[in-house]
């Protein structure tokens, strides 16, 4: 009993603080450092590193594939390329609303999402429906094999053709 | 017949055996048949007394025990279809067509699982509504209400990761729909469904991820959480009847017709 009080005198130089008070903040504050390590480990293990996911840039084969004024969707990765008359472009086939996969409906020139009935023009403009934006233009190219390059990963503003 | 069994049953109560596991032995006394429920890790959850009136029907309706009963169905077959489920890409949506037409009873077992959940969902439902109905949320019961809504809300999240698992059309794009939902979360969306996913598209980690949130995650919250909401229903008084219930209810229930 009396090494209790004795250990719990507090010192000239820090009072306020005794021992049994330090080791109480030290333990609390180890838990602490423990704690926020611990959710940083869980927030980069839950965090791939290494996705297989496919590339971005695609090749969607040889322009003399898509006649004039066709809309063509191409489900594996989901790009829809037009030929207008002014020239190719590509699109984002994925709905803006909630990434549904559109398609492109002849008969009503128009293309429509299945999931929620957005529809837009063939140029990606929303024509009706809950979509909060017209579908993205894709950066399209044509590689020196004279193929129709894509990359999914970046927008262009629209109205970009690509003339072959 | 009847009074054989029991005595029968008494006797092995009684036995050094049943003793030394249950500690509590038969006796016709209340104090006896209170030990039973004490003493038991599982029932000591329960209330030690009930009433008889609240054990019929009209008094619950029985939802709650019915929502168990289904929770219960959903593990007995949940951990069965496991044994012939794989959670990979190539594989998952063929196991669910063999559940449905190579092995034995697994059709049966499948839509036992399917048919359960929307009945456990529904019932969920009907228990709150019930409870809501009845004022039986109001305190000292208020904390047993918000454990009963994270309960909703595992229940709901075990629909949802359930529902990927088969692979097929409708489970792919519900979860992109789902996903696409969390990511509109402010500041943080695209993160959260990125970690939902485990990438960036509903594909191999998606599916890993969700049959572990659905059979290990999910399922231990909700023992979890149906563990202290059953405690909570002996730590606040028991089951709610409004008959019951101290002076201040009394005098604004009475003036209302009956539900």
């Amino acid at each position: 009993m009396a090494d209790e009080n004795k250990d719990r005198t507090q010192t000239a130089a820090n009072p306020g603080l005794d021992r049994r008070e330090f080791f109480i903040r030290m333990g609390l504050g180890s838990l602490g450092v423990a704690a926020a390590g611990t959710a940083a480990f869980a927030y980069q293990f839950l965090s791939p590193n290494v996705l297989f996911e496919p590339s971005p840039v695609v090749n969607m084969g040889k322009p003399e594939g898509y006649p004039l004024d066709s809309v063509t969707l191409d489900v594996d990765t989901r790009v829809f390329v037009v030929h207008d008359k002014e020239g190719f472009f590509a699109l984002n086939a994925v709905c803006t609303h909630l990434g549904c996969l559109t398609a492109w409906k002849p008969e009503i020139d128009t293309i429509a999402c299945p999931c929620h009935g957005s529809k837009f023009t063939r140029q990606g403009v929303k024509k009706e429906g809950p979509a909060p934006k017209p579908l993205p233009w894709l950066r399209m190219w044509l590689s020196d094999e004279g193929d129709l390059m894509v990359d999914r990963g970046t927008d262009i503003r629209p109205m970009q053709f690509v003339r072959v | 017949m009847n009074a054989t069994f029991t005595a029968y049953f008494d006797q092995v109560r009684n036995t050094r055996v049943w003793r030394s596991v249950f500690r509590s032995g038969a006796g016709p006394s209340t104090l006896h048949n209170s030990l039973v429920i004490q003493q038991n890790v599982f029932l000591h959850l329960l209330s030690t007394k009930v009433r008889k009136r609240m054990l019929e029907f009209n008094a619950t309706w029985y939802l709650g025990t019915l929502t168990l009963g289904t929770f219960g169905i959903l593990v007995i077959t949940g951990i069965l279809l496991m044994l012939y489920y794989h959670p990979s890409v190539p594989q998952a949506y063929a196991d669910t067509k063999d559940l449905q037409f190579v092995v034995s009873s697994g059709q049966f077992l499948r839509n036992l699982h399917r048919w359960s959940a929307h009945a456990m969902v529904f019932l969920v439902f009907a228990h709150m509504f019930r409870v809501f109905y009845r004022g039986a949320y109001r305190p000292p019961r208020e904390f047993n209400w918000v454990i009963g809504v994270v309960l909703l809300l595992v229940t709901l999240l075990l629909s949802y990761t359930g529902y990927l698992l088969p692979w097929d059309q409708l489970a792919f794009w519900a979860i992109t729909v789902g996903s696409n939902i969390a990511s509109a979360v402010p500041v943080f969306g695209a993160k959260i469904r990125f970690l939902m996913l485990g990438g960036h598209f509903v594909n191999a980690n998606a599916l890993l991820r969700f049959y572990v949130l659905h059979c290990m995650i999910l399922p231990l919250a909700a023992l979890f959480f149906i563990a202290i909401h059953f405690w909570r229903i002996r730590k606040d008084g028991g089951l709610y009847a409004r008959h019951s219930e101290p002076g201040a209810v009394m005098t604004t229930a009475h003036t209302r017709p009956p539900l």
